[in-house]
């Protein structure tokens, strides 16, 4: 626990640091940068969002975007045991229940992990080690943060099984992750992850490799147990229509950087990012009448070694030249907000963005 | 898991009469197709017809190859009596042959050499084994570190320097120069100390190539696991690392390594015949090799089955060993 | 994909018909697949003894009409890549009957399929594995060329380079290896190698489920604009319901190996009959916040699709389906067209009149999968099934097979008894 006392902007604001959060999780101005033969790899470059417990934080963003680096940053998982690999560079402030864990003591963090925050993976027979059985795992991660016996905590393992909806738990208990099926495997994932009763539960692409009878299973499980746990719970995800199932709020990532951010309705239904309504116009929508054509964002995403200078998303950007003096070039913009408690980072006034979104992109999708 | 160890039992039986009989056929047949005359290569060069026609009455060698082969297997478990005239040798079961040339039955030799083979197979394995793996997890874990260069390097020389050149080195040094060791072998029920003594050096030399091999396989597959998936997951849990690398890690790192030793161990006890040689221990390495040098074939099929039985035992041991390890392999 | 010069589903004569005029007219039929099997052996033990096998395709019918596109949906293990390989022969069938042009292909060699291979060509899901790193992408899109000995006019290296502008590269990158380039570029690159010797039938499977979202949309683009260039005729493989109902004309529907449903995309969409693309469609997540909170109309299908080496008896659905009765149990429901394009096999169907009437109690599974449906779904499905039977009660539409009512009734009788 170490206390900065630095003088900072006011909350909300992408940098800047303040001393006392009180939100349950903050993240200022997170970086996480890897050194590489190639170059640095800027695959989070000042990060900034709160989270309230009881709450879903949506991250939406495509692959490379950061999303997945963001999660295993608030995890500690880039300092834990990477053997002499180049270290990464991580900057910022994470701020879980009032502790700061980028400063704080590494033992301490481990100690975090698992019981105050817990994660479940995008792909669990991978995620899961094949030679423990499932309750073998289940148990080991009460055990580490509860001294009890092993009797004690594979009735606990049990009674999580029972919960997450494994039929005869008692006896699957003892199975191994090859002998369940993919979507039973992600429930013994979530039993395991929800052990100890985390405050803060990061789900990186849960239902990805599930198939969609399944993730709607998942999804509906996720969203009972964050109800009855009351946890925070932050989605990361390349599908909306997920994001759109269990957030609150959305965070869409491009290039290392959040470029909208605010209430699901708002992102949804009042865009103000031209990256965003590439996602949106980019997505066929069952729920809609057959569109003609999809709208898709043109080329391709951007490295992260050269981001391109000025706002990142300026070479796939249709509305690059709508400011003047080329500064979507040679400006990086930063968040401003656009609504209450919805901020987007664009170069374009929030009137053309608003005549834009209304008279171009919304009627087409 | 009993299911499994009876199926691997009952194909290595299958295995065993397999090889049998496959060692059998090159070592009788494949002369004959050749047109070897095996009877005069017991005798000896010059050889009197007579005599010639003798050994190969009382081998047996003029009948049909299945009664050969009968005899042979018969001999294993009731002994086998060779007569011709009124020469008569008797060869008690199990009865792997009868050698003309130093004039004792094969199985005598065989249990006389074996021991002193396993002990150097055995010993060495639990020294590289534990140096070897020692050396790979420090090295994966450490990995681009002068430490792990270094200990790369030893291994790369490990591996590169035949037996003969570190052991006559060890020799050398060790016990002609500084005269620590007396270099003679002392068998085991005669002086612990003794057999210790006599067994240490052998024993590094051949680790010293073999802890090499498992450097480097252990250091690959360490730092493959290290990269998966279920490490991260461990790691998730808020498990302390050295469980996730004594733990979760090596279990996985096991399985490779295991079978390795597997085939390793059984091609040792087959005969390190360089570092027998070497080191002049009378093991089965050093009795094969003077078999090939006096054309003794009985004692060369008797060894050559020994080795292959000694491959058997040791793959089923790795494979119920694996089986233990890896739960999926339990379904196969 | 809404050409209007497209077929529309109307039947034509001409199926089957061995006309082997170069290009097949907008409509009429180009592929045409009965009884389709494909049985992978389960062999076991030192005799490799056969102990079982997976019934990856367990007999399928289908047409594909030249220049439509046909969706193929279904969830993993449902066959439907294993569809794709055996309508491309890429695998044998082990029983059925494939018809290319009018022409049966299910048994031909290597050899008797090689001029086949420039009429049909496959595109892959993953763009990473399915092209060669050591090779150049100016050799790989050319390869077919060299494989059928074609040489087209101008030189092989202009027409791969005029191919690589067709599918959005640029020509220049023709001596570029398959690294240098992203996965949606590889995507297009696959797509040009397949489109190569101006192939007739494109069997796509899974082409966008490794992109992301916005690189999705340019591929599913291009695959629309060259369809109405060049008048392609697409089987597209997905498990993404909303791709293939942006993609397909027609659409059909998976389930353990059987089609279950094969409809207009509209009629599909719209009205789906079957219980299990009922599910399917209403477990994809809609991303639009403000229905969040009107999920009634969600169906959870209970557990796991069950093991295509030993499926299901009867409807292979009946084990995790809310209608399920007795005769679902018993009676495998066949493939049948209950309303112009829109073929069914379901004994109890949503939106249309119930196929199996007086068989009306549930099986126990049924009563607990429908817990996880909700009254909302239940009614409003009773409803429209009584709706329509009135309707068409009006019509000739019904002829209910006698035979069958009476077994049904019988099964019906029985699993009341099993439920005392």
């Amino acid at each position: 626990m170490t206390e900065l006392s630095k003088t900072g902007a006011a909350l909300g604001e992408p940098t800047g640091t303040s001393p006392a959060p009180t939100s349950f999780l903050e993240v200022r101005d997170l970086k996480v940068h890897f050194p590489t033969d190639d170059g640095l790899v800027k695959s989070v470059d000042g990060l900034s969002f709160q989270l309230e417990k009881g709450k879903t934080l949506g991250i939406v963003g495509e692959s490379g975007s950061g999303k997945s680096v963001t999660s295993l940053g608030i995890m500690g998982l880039h300092t834990a045991g990477q053997y002499g690999k180049r270290k990464a560079q991580i900057s910022g402030e994470i701020w879980l229940n009032g502790t700061e864990l980028l400063s704080a003591d590494p033992d301490h963090v481990r100690k975090l992990r698992g019981r105050d925050m817990a994660m479940i993976f995008q792909d669990p027979l991978s995620a899961l080690h094949p030679y423990y059985t499932i309750g073998h795992q289940i148990v080991e991660a009460y055990r580490i943060h509860h001294k009890v016996d092993k009797k004690t905590a594979k009735r606990r393992a049990v009674e999580m099984l029972d919960r997450v909806g494994i039929p005869q738990p008692d006896k699957r208990v003892d199975s191994y992750p090859h002998e369940f099926s993919g979507g039973m495997r992600q429930r013994a994932m979530i039993a395991m992850s929800l052990v100890n009763n985390p405050e803060l539960l990061i789900a990186d692409e849960p239902t990805t490799a599930l198939d969609v009878t399944v993730q709607a299973q998942i999804l509906d499980l996720i969203r009972d147990l964050q109800k009855e746990f009351g946890s925070a719970v932050i989605i990361i995800t390349h599908d909306l229509g997920v994001v759109a199932e269990l957030a609150d709020d959305i965070l869409v990532m491009y290039g290392g950087r959040c470029v909208e951010r605010g209430p699901a309705e708002k992102v949804f239904y009042e865009p103000r990012h031209p990256y965003t309504w590439g996602l949106l116009g980019s997505m066929p929508r069952l729920d809609r009448e057959q569109q003609e054509r999809l709208i898709p964002v043109k080329g391709s995403p951007p490295s992260l070694i050269n981001v391109p200078s000025g706002c990142a998303f300026n070479p796939r950007c249709p509305y690059a030249d709508v400011p003047k003096d080329n500064v979507t070039r040679t400006v990086r913009p930063e968040l401003s907000e656009v609504g209450s408690r919805h901020w987007a980072a664009c170069h374009m006034t929030q009137e053309q963005r608003e005549r834009i979104w209304t008279e171009e992109i919304a009627p087409k999708l | 898991m009993l299911a499994y160890l009876i199926r691997r039992l009952f194909a290595a039986a299958v295995m065993l009469v397999v090889i049998i009989l496959v060692v059998f056929g090159i070592f009788f047949l494949v002369p004959k197709w050749a047109g070897v005359d095996i009877a005069s290569s017991f005798v000896g060069k010059q050889a009197d017809p007579a005599a010639v026609e003798a050994v190969r009455q009382k081998l047996g060698l003029s009948d049909p190859i299945y009664a050969q082969v009968w005899e042979f297997f018969k001999g294993i478990f009731a002994g086998r009596t060779y007569a011709a005239g009124g020469d008569v040798t008797h060869c008690s079961a199990p009865c792997f042959g009868y050698s003309f040339r130093s004039e004792q039955a094969i199985w005598p030799v065989l249990t006389d050499r074996f021991p002193v083979t396993l002990g150097l197979a055995l010993g060495a394995a639990v020294l590289w084994l534990i140096f070897g793996i020692a050396a790979g997890v420090l090295s994966a874990l450490k990995r681009g570190s002068i430490w792990d260069r270094g200990a790369m390097v030893v291994a790369l020389s490990g591996v590169s320097l035949p037996i003969y050149f570190t052991g006559l080195l060890s020799l050398s040094v060790f016990v002609f120069g500084l005269g620590w060791f007396d270099g003679q072998y002392t068998p085991l029920e005669e002086s612990f100390t003794g057999w210790f003594g006599g067994m240490i050096l052998p024993w590094i030399t051949l680790a010293f190539l073999y802890a090499a091999m498992y450097a480097r396989i252990t250091r690959a597959t360490m730092l493959e696991i290290l990269g998966e998936d279920y490490i991260r997951t461990a790691r998730a849990k808020g498990l302390k690392e050295q469980t996730v690398i004594g733990k979760h890690a090596m279990r996985s790192t096991m399985t490779p390594i295991l079978t390795m030793l597997g085939m390793d161990l059984g091609a040792l006890i087959g005969g390190a015949i360089l570092t027998e040689t070497t080191f002049n221990l009378p093991g089965l390495g050093q009795a094969v090799l003077n078999a090939i040098k006096n054309q003794d074939l009985p004692v060369i099929l008797g060894v050559t089955l020994i080795t292959s039985l000694a491959v058997l035992i040791a793959n089923l041991v790795v494979d119920v060993l694996y089986a233990v390890i890896d739960p999926r392999v339990r379904l196969a | 994909m809404t050409t209007p010069a497209k077929g529309d589903g109307t039947e034509t004569s001409a199926a089957g018909a061995a006309t082997l005029t170069k290009d097949a007219a907008a409509g009429e039929t180009l592929l045409k697949v009965t009884g389709l099997q494909k049985h992978f052996p389960i062999k076991k033990g030192l005799l490799q003894r056969q102990v079982g096998a997976v019934r990856a395709v367990d007999g399928i019918d289908f047409e594909v009409k030249a220049g439509e596109t046909l969706g193929v949906v279904g969830e993993s293990g449902c066959g439907k890549s294993t569809m794709g390989r055996l309508i491309t022969r890429l695998l044998e069938p082990t029983a059925g009957k494939v018809e290319f042009e009018g022409k049966d292909i299910t048994h031909l060699g290597v050899s008797g399929m090689r001029p086949l291979r420039r009429d049909v060509q496959m595109i892959f899901q993953d763009p990473y594995s399915s092209l060669n790193p050591r090779h150049t992408i100016g050799t790989i899109v050319g390869a077919p060329f060299r494989l059928q000995g074609v040489e087209p006019a101008g030189g092989i290296k202009k027409e791969v380079q005029r191919l690589l502008e067709v599918v959005g590269l640029n020509p220049e990158h023709y001596n570029r290896y398959p690294h240098e380039f992203s996965g949606g570029q590889r995507q297009r690159i696959g797509i040009a190698r397949a489109l190569a010797l101006n192939p007739k039938l494109v069997v796509a499977d899974e082409p966008v489920s490794a992109l992301d979202v916005s690189i999705q949309a340019q591929v599913v683009n291009l695959l629309d604009d060259l369809q109405q260039e060049l008048g392609l005729t697409y089987v597209i493989i997905a498990h993404d319901l909303s791709v293939v109902r942006h993609v397909s004309d027609r659409i059909a529907v998976m389930y353990l190996g059987k089609i279950v449903e094969l409809a207009d995309r509209e009629s599909l969409y719209r009205a789906p009959m079957h219980p299990y693309t009922k599910a399917l469609m209403s477990a994809v997540p809609i991303p639009d916040p403000r229905r969040k909170h009107a999920k009634s109309e969600r169906i959870l299908l209970k557990g796991d699709v069950p093991s295509p080496i030993s499926p299901p008896s009867g409807c292979r659905f009946h084990t995790r389906c809310w209608k399920a009765t007795e005769i679902c149990r018993t009676t495998e429901p066949p493939l049948i067209e209950l309303r112009p394009a829109q073929q069914v096999a379901c004994h109890h169907p949503e939106n249309f009149e119930d196929q199996a009437p007086q068989d009306t109690v549930l099986l126990t599974a049924a009563k607990e999968a429908s817990a996880f449906v909700a009254d909302e779904v239940l009614a409003a499905s009773a409803q429209t099934s009584v709706a329509v039977a009135a309707e068409a009660n009006g019509s000739t539409e019904v002829e209910a097979d006698a035979d069958a009512d009476a077994d049904a009734d019988a099964d019906g009788q029985e699993s009341t008894d099993r439920q005392k």
